[in-house]
């Protein structure tokens, strides 16, 4: 395997879904580096959240096939994508609205909690000592993302913005190599962009989590990300950094449309 | 004033953990139990203790499992009264089949069987949800109806199509009086329900509500549908099989499939949607509420009646018995969905502040 | 081969009145989205309304024409459902509008109970006669094919034709005229359909009128055969098995359904029952359905359920 290869943490080859007579994505290929941050943007209904869903095995495509951390993936659903270390944020905050904020970023433990219902039961030494450790290393992502003074709320009464944080400490807590962030900064004002950047910079640096995000705001794209890909209608029309991406003539068309 | 946390810090998350994490809360439930132990047998007559308190205890146990299925994991399930029946029936067997059989593991080997007819009828959990899953349990119900009615193995060969039950003991204390029963059925309630908390309240809890809330997420963090929704089948039926266990044995003495039918099982889904989905006290709230309702009424009613020189007939009163129950489940549902155990929390809240409005 | 397909007949009748009930859930369900449990209740509370106005009409008002007291016995009786339908929607659907399928679900249960105990309050609870002037008498057919004919139940094909004149009744509503377009825009989509200024509420009223309807017309038959009592409310649970069968959206699928349910209790009853010792007819259509929810969980007719994140 060259240097390069094993560099890269996700191949994504020729990959098409469609929906019934939609066609949601055609033919799409591309690679992402592992630690860097990758962008994926388009304009609406490029196909981008499918892309994503496709990753993390929610949606099976018709064709293609995906290379994670080297391994060609045989069978890709959601369980075996989230054993593997593939975590991701919603656009729609698919929280557990009926769960405080802990108890939603404890869900995220699940893959490493291995005691039993019998011993959960009674509630005996092991499982005692492993709630308490996971609850340790929670707190810590609470602490990072500074919402400690909600973690007992139910999130459903929550903010969006605190919801948002809440998505994505559910997704740290499960230690993930690559971390897929769908619309990270929808709906927030320049504050709140700014804490969340800050956040995925952070996540990035100190534990090395590879990054995909689908992102609209361009300044956010061309600050932190280090390569983009563009989708137009299902399709890939440009890829590289976030430079030779604005300057592409294609990708000025696709968002603003042609000139006659 | 007297029901505050101040002082109260906590600076272990094991601590933080606990059941009852306000010392009011937990000398408070101390005390009830207590209570319950040492002082009620010897309050009431006989008449209490059968016809209230045991029933109470019985099918707050039942609404503990239901909620677990129903309230925790998001599952509907109208056939609950089946797996009390097969709790009930299997126990019978157990107990009638093998000489010197205790008491105690018969009663856990039915609920056993329950948890094993429980998972087969999850089965279709894995595949439909809501109302298509709530009919695929209806299945669940009448089948059992039919197989406890018709197949005589059940029944030990009585040729009556009932069974009875006679003396129960425990290591030498026998059982006979109401009060020991209602001890008998009290501890029973006080150890499951100690069980199911941790339960709710740990991994798998959470693995429950996470399929309630939001099963497509649920996935996608790496919980197992197919384990989730099976382990609440599971764990829910085998709590509903003792409970109908307790039920046949301790509650009715003699029993026939009847007691089991789909009535039971919307009762039992009336408990835990009045007692409060998702919560472990509500089923308790709920239970007294359903077994006190009706004693109300007939006490209630005639003297209503009788204000107005009116004589109000039994059959009247069961009649207004359905009328107000079916209101009153209508009303829960648009005032307070969350039920008695919300009530019970906001009244608690409110005692937080108290004297002081907010 | 005669016995088989009077079977057959015989279950074809009975599956055309579970239809009938079936109809009602699906109309329900495609207008509000709501799973009316209560159907069976209105079925019972229908024809309970209609077999005492039957009674009582003549008696109150001093005629002798049964014909007349059915009629205005039938008339009653669907005010009465045309009441309880506005009822339902200004007490209990108007509050519940965004909760969740379990809630509204219990909700009906919870209408069920209330309807059941309001029911025999008000006509009692013995069992009631509904004489619509039904031949009783079977009759013989197909006698040149097969030895002596084939048995069928004279009630049981009136009944029949009268539930496939509510049926072509009701497709000529739905199709032909305006309130009925109305009807079918909220089934498909209730905000599209609040956008072009139909009123929700109303729609709900009338749905549940018609749903009434069915019941009405479901228990006038059903009563007239075996009399007006309690066991009618089991004919909602079964009726259950058909919608599974036919799909929870689908009017052919909840006639369908029924039909293929119909026979085939009938069928097993009689070929496979006597293996099981007897009273699978309980059973058996829901086992059915359990399987067709395995394999095909949106039913014959139905549409695909699909879940977006």
């Amino acid at each position: 395997m060259t240097d390069a290869a094993r560099d890269l943490i996700l191949e994504v080859r020729g990959v098409s879904l469609s929906f019934g007579g939609v066609h949601a994505l055609t033919d799409i290929s591309f690679d992402v580096r592992r630690g860097e941050i990758r962008a994926i943007i388009g304009p609406n209904g490029a196909g981008k959240s499918s892309m994503l869903n496709c990753i993390n095995g929610a949606y099976r495509p018709q064709k293609g096939e995906f290379i994670f951390d080297g391994q060609p993936i045989a069978e890709v659903n959601p369980h075996r994508m989230a054993s593997l270390g593939v975590a991701r944020t919603f656009q729609n905050l698919a929280l557990f609205k009926g769960m405080s904020v802990l108890d939603n970023i404890m869900t995220g433990r699940t893959l490493r909690m291995k005691s039993n219902l019998l011993l959960q039961a009674f509630r005996l030494g092991v499982a005692e000592r492993e709630e308490t450790a996971h609850r340790e290393y929670v707190e810590n992502i609470i602490d990072f993302l500074g919402i400690q003074a909600w973690r007992k709320t139910p999130v459903g009464t929550l903010p969006y913005g605190l919801q948002k944080r809440v998505d994505l400490g559910r997704a740290l807590a499960m230690e993930p190599k690559l971390l897929l962030l769908d619309e990270p900064m929808a709906g927030m004002n320049v504050e709140e962009k700014q804490d969340m950047c800050r956040f995925i910079l952070d996540v990035n640096d100190e534990f090395g989590t590879t990054i995909v995000l689908i992102e609209h705001d361009m300044s956010v794209v061309m600050d932190i990300s280090s390569r983009v890909v563009v989708l137009d209608y299902g399709r890939k029309i440009a890829d590289g950094s976030p430079d030779e991406v604005r300057a592409n003539p294609d990708v000025i068309s696709a968002y603003l449309g042609t000139e006659h | 004033m007297i029901y505050r946390e101040n002082g109260q810090f906590k600076v272990a998350y094991r601590d933080d953990q606990q059941i009852f994490p306000i010392a009011q809360d937990r000398w408070f439930v101390l005390a009830l139990l207590a209570f319950a132990f040492l002082v009620v047998p010897f309050l009431f007559d006989d008449y209490v203790y059968k016809a209230i308190l045991i029933p109470f205890l019985v099918l707050a146990l039942a609404a503990i499992g239901v909620n677990i299925l129903v309230g925790y994991c998001g599952q509907i399930s109208l056939g609950s009264g089946a797996f009390m029946a097969v709790g009930a029936y299997m126990a019978y067997n157990m107990f009638v089949r093998f000489d010197g059989m205790p008491l105690i593991a018969a009663l856990l080997l039915g609920g056993g069987f329950a948890t094993l007819v429980g998972i087969v009828f999850g089965i279709p959990s894995l595949r439909v949800k809501g109302l298509y899953l709530a009919v695929a349990t209806l299945a669940a119900q009448f089948f059992c109806d039919w197989a406890f009615s018709r197949i005589p193995w059940f029944t030990n060969n009585s040729s009556s199509g009932s069974v009875a039950v006679g003396r129960l003991e425990v290591m030498g204390w026998h059982i006979n009086t109401p009060v020991e029963k209602y001890l008998f059925c009290l501890s029973f309630v006080v150890v499951f329900a100690l069980l199911a908390k941790n339960l709710v309240r740990g991994a798998i809890g959470r693995q429950w509500m996470a399929i309630r809330d939001m099963d497509v997420a649920a996935a996608v963090i790496g919980i197992r549908p197919t384990y989730a929704k099976l382990s609440a089948f599971a764990v829910s039926s085998f709590i509903v099989g003792v409970a109908g266990a307790l039920w046949g044995f301790v509650h009715l003495g003699s029993w026939e499939p009847l007691a089991f039918s789909i009535d039971r099982s919307f009762q039992l889904l009336f408990i835990v949607i009045i007692g409060g989905l998702g919560s472990i006290m509500g089923s308790l709230f709920g239970a007294a509420f359903i077994v006190i309702l009706p004693i109300f009424l007939n006490q209630f009613l005639p003297f209503l009646g009788s204000l107005f020189g009116v004589t109000i007939s039994t059959a009247l009163i069961s009649h207004t018995e359905y009328m107000i129950f079916g209101a009153l489940i209508v009303w829960f549902l648009i005032a307070e969905p969350h039920g008695l155990a919300r009530l019970w929390s906001i009244g608690k809240q409110k005692l937080r502040l108290w004297p002081f409005p907010h | 081969m005669g016995f088989f397909l009077e079977t057959v007949f015989g279950g074809l009748m009975a599956g055309v009145l579970y239809s009938l009930v079936a109809l009602g859930f699906v109309l329900i369900f495609k207008a509000s989205g709501v799973f009316n449990f209560a159907q069976g209740a209105m079925v019972l509370f229908a024809a309970l309304a209609m077999a005492r106005f039957s009674q009582w009409l003549p008696m109150w008002l001093g005629f002798e024409s049964k014909w007349l007291a059915n009629i205005l016995a039938f008339a009653i009786a669907a005010a009465l459902m045309f009441a309880f339908a506005w009822l339902v929607e200004r007490l209990v659907l108007r509050h519940l509008v965004n909760q969740e399928g379990v809630t509204l679900l219990m909700a009906t249960l919870g209408i069920t109970y209330f309807l059941d105990g309001l029911g025999q309050t008000i006509f009692g609870s013995a069992v009631y006669k509904i004489d619509i002037g039904m031949p009783k008498q079977p009759i013989f057919v197909f006698d040149s094919v097969f030895q002596g004919g084939l048995l069928i139940n004279q009630e049981d094909l009136y009944a029949a034709l009268i539930a496939a004149a509510l049926v072509a009744a009701l497709t000529i509503f739905f199709q032909k005229t305006t309130t009925g377009r109305a009807l079918r825009a909220v089934a498909d989509d209730h905000q599209a359909a609040q956008s072009i200024g139909i009123s929700l509420q109303r729609m709900w009223v009338v749905v549940w009128f018609v749903a009434g309807i069915t019941a009405l017309v479901a228990g006038m038959i059903w009563g007239s055969k075996i009399g007006v009592q309690f066991s009618l409310t089991t004919v909602a649970l079964k009726a259950l098995p058909v919608i599974i069968l036919g799909g929870l959206t689908s009017v052919p699928g909840a006639i369908v359904g029924g039909l293929i349910i119909g026979v085939g209790e009938k069928l097993s009853e009689v070929y496979l029952g006597p293996f099981f010792g007897g009273g699978i007819e309980i059973w058996f259509s829901y086992v059915l359905a359990l399987i067709v929810l395995l394999v095909r969980p949106q039913g014959l007719f139905g549409e695909k359920i699909i879940d977006r994140v």
